[in-house]
């Protein structure tokens, strides 16, 4: 369907705005913005202490040890995704605010990469010193981490709106993404590892922009048929 | 605004074992106010969030302006407000912050607009206060003011004097007023009915 660039604008100013509301929020109540990057300093720094400090083994577990962390700190943080304004109300005004629910899921869960995959992305170069990267891959290890958190949060926000309804929805939510978010870990671990040997990790990371592309596309529709479930 | 209409045929939802709406039909013209009364658990939330598509009917169709609202249903959105039980309003952000993101989403709203739509609903004085540090009957004084910015044809209100005060009955009613004489429709689901002039108003009791 087209549409014309006046039409176009009314939303796009919409997911703007909501942007800028979660980002404010984040920042005067900034535990779900800590506790994420808290898990993931924790769970790789337990692996620094329980494997032996060679640090030719710790290289090696290295891709596997930071994605598996970035990962589950993610997911952590998909649990609140929507919980909050399901709770207040405000997503009963999304869905009657007269732009189109999509537009504005996608503005929340773009909000959401903002506050939890760039600072685990930041964070990650800094942890896979501690488990002996050279701190030449620290890029590569960035783009990595950043592009998968993003593939994430996308197929995260289908599981966080379906979940809304259940009262404990953490694990159902673990369930349901980590089937979907497996090609991420496959991908992004392998690219990490070429970025850690030196190599062109181009081929892994292209892969990963594909998965972004097809769920930036897809999942907010899923999401918003999903919430307007959860709102009955 | 005015010759907005709103209209409903045979509306038909079931809660699980339970028929909550059991064929209602109802029409407002605009400057009307449409009462819905009825005892607790009769169905006059669900008879509102069905209306505006919260819930979803097993049967029956919802017209705005003799259009089916499913045929467009983000432009009949845009014509209205919504007001549940509890205000939609986050606990970290003032009053005047949650009026500039709520009401931004639907048209751009100034900062003046804004404190101007808070002093009318006396909410002058605390609208910059987190809304954590308010009581329900100042909160409930925020989210009377999106109804004014909103500047939309229909309201739909749910217990819309709940926690409030004397004073904010009567504010209640004077904004009612002022909504019905320039064309406007609204919709309330009261215990008490409200103070409005009798012709404008028409009821229908739910029965449970």
């Amino acid at each position: 369907m087209l549409q014309s660039p006046a039409a176009l604008t009314a939303p796009l100013m919409a997911v703007r705005l909501l942007i800028t509301r979660d980002l404010m929020l984040a920042f005067r109540r900034p535990e779900q913005l800590l506790h994420p990057l808290a898990f993931f300093v924790l769970v790789t720094t337990l692996f620094v202490v329980s494997e032996s400090p060679e640090r030719a083994t710790l290289r090696l577990i290295a891709p596997g040890v930071l994605w598996v962390a970035a990962l589950l700190a993610a997911l952590l943080a998909l649990d609140f995704l929507f919980r909050d304004d399901a709770q207040d109300g405000t997503l009963e005004q999304y869905a009657l605010s007269g732009q189109s629910l999509t537009w504005l899921l996608l503005g929340k869960t773009a909000a959401h990469w903002l506050l939890t995959g760039v600072p685990l992305a930041l964070m990650a170069p800094l942890m896979g010193y501690a488990l002996g990267v050279p701190a030449s891959a620290s890029v590569g290890i960035m783009l990595t981490v950043a592009l998968g958190c993003l593939a994430l949060s996308f197929i995260g926000s289908i599981g966080a709106a379906l979940t809304l309804g259940a009262r404990r929805g953490g694990v159902l939510l673990s369930i349901l993404i980590l089937p979907l978010a497996a090609p991420i870990l496959i991908f992004g671990s392998q690219a990490t590892e070429l970025a850690i040997r030196g190599e062109r990790y181009l081929a892994p990371m292209e892969l990963l922009g594909a998965i972004v592309v097809l769920s930036f596309t897809l999942a907010p529709l899923a999401a918003a048929a999903a919430v307007r479930i959860s709102l009955e | 605004m005015s010759g907005s209409i709103l209209n409903a045929e045979n509306l038909h939802l079931w809660r699980a074992e339970r028929h909550v709406l059991k064929g209602i039909n109802l029409t407002v013209n605009g400057g009307e106010l449409l009462q819905l009364t009825g005892a607790n658990g009769a169905g006059k939330t669900t008879l509102l969030r069905a209306l505006c598509g919260l819930n979803h009917l097993e049967e029956g169709r919802v017209f705005w302006n003799r259009r089916d609202v499913r045929e467009d249903r983000e432009g009949f959105h845009a014509a209205l407000v919504y007001l549940g039980h509890e205000p939609p309003l986050k606990p970290d952000l003032s009053g005047a912050e949650n009026l500039r993101f709520w009401t931004g989403m639907r048209r751009s709203v100034s900062r003046t607009a804004i404190h101007e739509a808070l002093v009318t609903t006396g909410a002058g004085e605390f609208g910059t206060r987190a809304v954590r540090t308010l009581s329900a009957g100042q909160r409930r004084r925020v989210a009377l003011a999106a109804l004014l910015l909103a500047a939309v044809p229909l309201w739909l209100l749910d217990e819309p004097t709940t926690n409030l005060d004397s004073d904010g009955q009567e504010l209640m009613a004077t904004l009612l007023d002022a909504h019905l004489a320039s064309g406007g429709l609204a919709i309330a689901a009261v215990h008490h009915r409200l103070a409005i002039e009798p012709a404008r108003v028409r009821e229908l009791n739910l029965l449970a």
